[in-house]
């Protein structure tokens, strides 16, 4: 067992334990900390596979930027425990073997046809210059149709977030 | 040495958990949670093919897809805070009619 297996089944495992945290859990800001933890783990995943660049982006922008988001609304909007409710039975009766099923399905089409050829640690030239290369020059369109996503974004935000006013001519 | 169906598996178990979580849970909040939890499985599933076929573009797609997922976190919150200005709950089971 190589250390590179090592490594990726110790972030793997953090990843996997995460995300059933979060579904476990009945308090959101429980559940946002379990999904901070999947994010980290992901970003060593991310270091595993060569991708410095994608690595620090991650867990600038997703673990800081908008769990920090999250973890904002939670407190701000003073969310209590989750309300139990009875979930239907015919989603316990047909949803869990499907569950299985699908599951069982998809791991065995990706074990078989998926390269069983390792992916080497640092196999990818990911320097942030070969990065800025494709990004600025390649895909320079959709770079810059995402500045103005996130400008709509935020005026979007900016007033379905603001109070609403008080309707114009009428006095109280 | 670890195999690409390995960061496949793990991949889709994340999108799995992300989808279960959304139909299962019933606070606002913790469904908008489940939906990060899906764009991350799929940005490893990005970054593993990108690393198994030396191609640098799956890295800047994942660039993309966190863009689009800040946007929509931005937005998705604010809609969560109007609702709950207006509801005073965060239950999806509560919250059944689109008008504010």
């Amino acid at each position: 067992m190589s250390f590179h297996l090592i490594l990726f089944l110790a972030f793997g495992a953090v990843c996997a334990g995460g995300a059933v945290n979060l579904l476990a859990q009945r308090h959101p800001i429980n559940s946002a900390l379990s999904l901070i933890a999947v994010m980290a783990a992901l970003a060593g995943e991310y270091l595993l596979l060569g991708a410095e660049f994608v690595a620090a982006v991650q867990v600038i922008v997703y673990a800081g930027a908008i769990m920090v988001l999250f973890v904002f609304v939670i407190m701000l909007l003073n969310a209590g425990e989750e309300e139990e409710t009875k979930g239907s039975r015919v989603a316990i009766l047909f949803g869990v073997p499907g569950i299985l099923t699908g599951s069982v399905l998809m791991a065995s089409v990706v074990l078989r046809h998926s390269g069983t050829e390792a992916v080497a640690i640092g196999a990818l030239p990911g320097h942030p210059t070969d990065i800025a290369q494709l990004l600025f020059h390649d895909f320079l369109l959709p770079f810059e149709v995402t500045s103005v996503l996130i400008l709509i974004a935020i005026m979007g935000a900016v007033v379905l977030a603001s109070k609403p006013e008080p309707a114009a001519g009428k006095v109280d | 040495m670890v195999p690409l169906s390995y960061y496949l598996l793990l991949s889709g178990f994340l999108f799995a958990c992300g989808v279960a979580g959304f139909l299962i849970k019933r606070n606002i909040i913790t469904i908008f949670m489940s939906i990060e939890l899906m764009l991350n499985g799929v940005n490893l599933s990005f970054v593993a093919f990108a690393a198994h076929w030396h191609a640098l573009s799956g890295q800047v797609f994942v660039f993309f897809v966190m863009v689009v997922a800040a946007a929509e976190a931005a937005v998705g919150l604010a809609i969560i805070i109007s609702v709950y200005r207006t509801r005073e709950t965060l239950n999806v089971d509560q919250v059944n009619l689109l008008k504010l």
